[in-house]
């Protein structure tokens, strides 16, 4: 036996060969956890142990964390400083982006995401249980359940993340009482008794002094369950997506030459088999599966979530973002469906909001047709609202431009996601799960109104006069950035008809009393501060909205 | 049935990732930096478009410090497979003798990194570029997202991060900024080896041990070449059995004492390390969160 147990694991040459020891590490599988509960309730000094514990650190990292000149922690190692590697993080003590950390053990690799408490980087915390199949909740055996552990409860179900883990944390300091843990336990199970998860597992423990995190303690003896690392090493991590209903969403179109047309992508679920008949949307079409391509040899069939290329019997018109099923068990396909949405953007969301939306690997322009319902995180029950505020969770309305393919979130956590995104300051602003489509309304929504395209376009229309050509290319160029829909064109038949569908056309001159002409404005000699002189300009007149240029930072 | 095995995921992942970018950016470039984690890299992208070609070039931006043995792998093994390889190099600071020894190691991969690199993106005019940068190496990295938005000066603002969920990414950007894509974000250094393993990727001769001519200063062997450092007196290379773990510049790279020469051993190797492997590049040490510093930059 090598005497020191090794990185992250440890490998005995007598009773393991280096082969035996790879063919085993190729049969681990992968399971990804996050952390959330409130700032302080000691999420990073865990992972910092878990590391430690699981050997997962290298010698000169813990050297480093143990000269750093900072240690909030009342024992020889600081343990938050593993995973709070930004100097922000270590200069105030505290956790503001998700840091990702590895270790396996002989049974299991893992990806662990440790998420920020604070309210306000709430994002950052959406952002690491995204995609993890497990959460350990913390919770400070002194403070007991706070709100924002409810709100990361309630995050962490949204995202489907399907089993959790209630680490009721620094039970050092209540004299590892059993009651102050059945307590805290008692209150969590009651709020999150209908958010369906699969298992919520309790374990009081202290991350400080290790007890119950790689292996049992000695101090409490009242407690029979796994020790943090037993119960990771061994829960299931089935999720078995590849028995599921096939979703292949078309990312990219692969054509080396006339003889070869391949869809290329990633299984988001179910199998996929040579020979299959398969349904192509949005068009329709069927056709049959030709091959499957690999760069290690073709496949006669592939599963969730193995990247492939695919090709058709058929001549078949198909482009990202389409998506190829089986024709017996299909997606929604619908421009109109409702979603939970936690929004993460300082500026507020109001029902009429255009934005972009990004499915898969569809984008299409939507609107926030209505907001249902914000849920209140202190009584857990859901209000009517007219916004959303930054970190707010909130059932909405959306309407896409064009019909997407997806399923309920709930089915299928990669068909049932989107982001939105702003298009002005691009960005990423809603995360999205779909709770089922809103069939087509029945009452007739008449002519697209000059409000609507208001709405959509987020400007006005205008018909702009300017002579000077290079700035008219300049200012239709800050406007297109602007997310506006812009053309500098002469003036001509269409142009009415452009204004009609709420463009701003430039043009040298205009006639015609609804004409704006710039030619005669007092502009600075300076191309960039006239163009900033025009927007302004602009927005004086209404025709571009000032709020929505104005929030530009702080997101 | 057992799901997709631990590595096989993490293929299927970064050649998704791979595809995204290539589809969504108009001018996406490689940036190949002739290591461990460039090979794989390039092999996923290989795989991520097979049967056409990569649809991107690579750049390597060459600090002209670099190991023969490097120069050598770089111009031949990319375009073995097909692929478009181009170097850039910061010729003015070079002429002007940038080099770490005077110019302190932050101050020349300035210079002939950060710089270089800088310059390389927007002469090229590109709007992506893909970097093999693990979050496993190094405590700034684990915090990094896997499409990094930098404004229009290449820089990172690791405290004003866009939210990045699932594995639908946002690749809007205003004209003149740009993304870093780490398609490697998830891999761990194990991970990186075992799948070079696999797959019987080529890579530099340097990673394996054999006997090379080094300074022996204290614990630290220094790679004679190029002659940048000055040596003490009484100091001379002399003949150890060594490799490198992790590639860089010769003035700044250690070699360590080491037997390992074929991959498995390599990994056997690994698992008895109590010391990470960019422990042996003098550049990360500079100061605390000097990573961080340079990243913020615009560096890799
Ligand atoms: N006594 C004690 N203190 C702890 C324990 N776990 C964490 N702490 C301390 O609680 C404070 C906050 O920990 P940190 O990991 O930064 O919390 P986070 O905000 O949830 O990531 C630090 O001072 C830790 O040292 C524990 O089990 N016992
Ligand atoms: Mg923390």
């Amino acid at each position: 036996m090598i005497a020191a147990e090794t990185n992250r694991e440890s490998l005995s040459p007598e009773s393991l060969s280096i082969d035996e020891f790879l063919a085993r590490e190729l049969n681990k599988d992968l399971l990804r956890f996050s952390t959330a509960g409130s700032v302080d309730d000691g999420k990073s000094t865990l992972i910092g142990r878990l590391l430690y514990d699981a050997r997962g650190i290298y010698d000169d990292q813990l050297d480093s964390i143990r000269k750093s000149k900072v240690n909030r922690s009342s024992g020889a190692i600081d343990f938050s400083l593993l995973t709070d590697g930004l100097r922000a993080e270590r200069e105030q003590g505290i956790t503001i982006d998700v840091a990702y950390r590895y270790f396996s053990t002989p049974r299991r690799k893992f990806i662990i995401a440790d998420t920020p408490g604070h309210e306000q980087y709430t994002r950052n915390m959406a952002t690491g249980a995204s995609t993890a199949q497990l959460a350990i909740v913390l919770v400070d055996a002194r403070n007991g359940v706070l709100p924002q552990t409810r709100r990361h409860a309630t995050i962490s179900a949204l995202l489907g993340i399907p089993r959790l883990v209630l680490a009721v944390n620094k039970m050092d300091l209540v004299d590892y009482s059993r009651e102050v843990f059945e307590k805290i336990r008692s209150d969590f199970f009651a709020f999150t008794s209908d958010f369906g998860f699969e298992e919520i597992q309790p374990i009081p423990i202290s991350a400080l002094e290790g007890e119950n995190v790689a292996r049992r303690g000695g101090q409490m003896h009242w407690y029979g369950g796994p020790a943090l690392l037993e119960y990771l090493e061994t829960v299931p991590v089935s999720e078995d997506t590849r028995s599921r209903p096939l979703r292949f969403p078309v990312q990219y179109v692969i054509r080396p030459d006339q003889h070869f047309r391949g869809y290329a992508g990633q299984i988001a679920s179910g199998t996929l088999r040579v020979g299959d008949r398969v349904a192509v949307l949005p068009s329709g079409q069927s056709s049959r599966v030709a091959s499957i391509t690999t760069f290690d040899g073709d496949m006669q069939s592939a599963h969730a979530p193995m990247s492939v290329t695919v090709t058709l019997e058929d001549e078949r018109d198909i482009s990202r973002g389409d998506m190829l099923t089986h024709l017996d068990d299909q997606p929604y396909v619908s421009r109109r469906f409702e979603a939970n949405l936690v929004w993460m953007t300082e500026d507020p969301l109001a029902a009429g909001r255009s934005l972009l939306l990004k499915h898969s690997a569809q984008q299409v322009s939507a609107r926030v047709h209505s907001i249902e319902s914000r849920l209140d995180i202190g009584t857990m029950e859901r209000k009517p609202a007219a916004t959303l505020s930054l970190n707010d969770i909130g059932t909405v309305r959306i309407d896409a431009s064009r019909p997407i393919f997806f399923d309920r979130y709930r089915d299928n956590r990669l068909t049932g996601a989107f982001i939105l995104i702003d298009p002005l300051t691009n960005s990423t602003v809603g995360a999205g799960m779909i709770q089922s489509a809103v069939r087509r309304q029945t009452v007739d929504l008449g002519h697209v109104t000059p409000e609507e395209r208001y709405a959509r376009n987020g400007h006005g229309p205008a018909l702009l006069a300017l002579a000077n050509g290079p700035l008219a290319l300049r200012l239709e160029r800050r406007l297109f950035d602007h997310g506006c829909q812009v053309i500098a064109a002469a003036q001509g038949a269409h142009t009415a008809a452009l204004y009609a569908a709420g463009l701003i056309v430039i043009s040298p001159s205009f006639t015609g009393e609804r004409a704006i002409d710039l030619n005669h404005l007092p502009l600075p000699g300076d191309e960039e501060a006239a163009v900033d002189a025009i927007m302004a300009y602009l927005e004086q007149n209404g025709i571009l909205a000032t709020d929505r240029f104005s929030s530009g930072e702080g997101i | 049935m057992p799901s997709l095995s631990h590595l096989r995921t993490l293929e299927a992942e970064s050649i998704h990732i791979l595809r995204e970018v290539a589809a969504e950016f108009a001018r996406p470039v490689m940036l190949y930096s002739i290591g461990k984690d460039s090979s794989v890299m390039l092999r996923l992208a290989q795989k991520a478009f097979y049967p056409g070609r990569i649809p991107f070039p690579l750049l390597h931006v060459d600090t002209t410090y670099k190991f023969k043995e490097m120069i050598e792998f770089r111009d031949w093994y990319p375009a073995s497979i097909g692929a478009d390889l181009r170097v850039y190099v910061n010729r003015e600071a070079r002429d002007a003798g940038a080099n770490p020894v005077t110019l302190g190691t932050a101050k020349c991969c300035g210079l002939l990194k950060t710089r270089a690199l800088l310059n390389a993106l927007s002469e090229g005019g590109y709007d992506a570029a893909f970097g093999g940068a693990r979050r496993d190496e190094e405590k700034s990295r684990a915090k990094e997202r896997i499409y990094s938005f930098r404004d229009q000066y290449g820089q990172w603002d690791p405290k004003n991060q866009r939210p990045e969920l699932w594995n639908v990414f946002n690749s809007r950007i205003d004209k003149g900024q740009s993304i870093r894509v780490f398609p490697l974000s998830n891999w761990t250094e194990l991970d990186v080896w075992h799948y070079i393993h696999l797959e019987n990727i080529p890579v530099v001769p340097l990673y394996f041990a054999k006997p090379r001519p080094m300074v022996v200063r204290g614990g630290s062997l220094i790679p004679p070449e190029h002659n940048v450092i000055p040596l003490l007196p009484g100091e001379a290379p002399q003949m150890v059995m060594c490799r490198m773990r992790s590639l860089g510049c010769t003035p700044c790279t250690g070699a360590i004492r080491s037997e390992a020469a074929t991959v498995p051993a390599i990994i056997e190797e690994l698992l008895r390390f109590r010391r990470s492997e960019r422990e042996n590049r003098i550049i990360d040490h500079d100061q605390e969160g000097s990573m961080e510093l340079k990243k913020r930059e615009g560096y890799f």
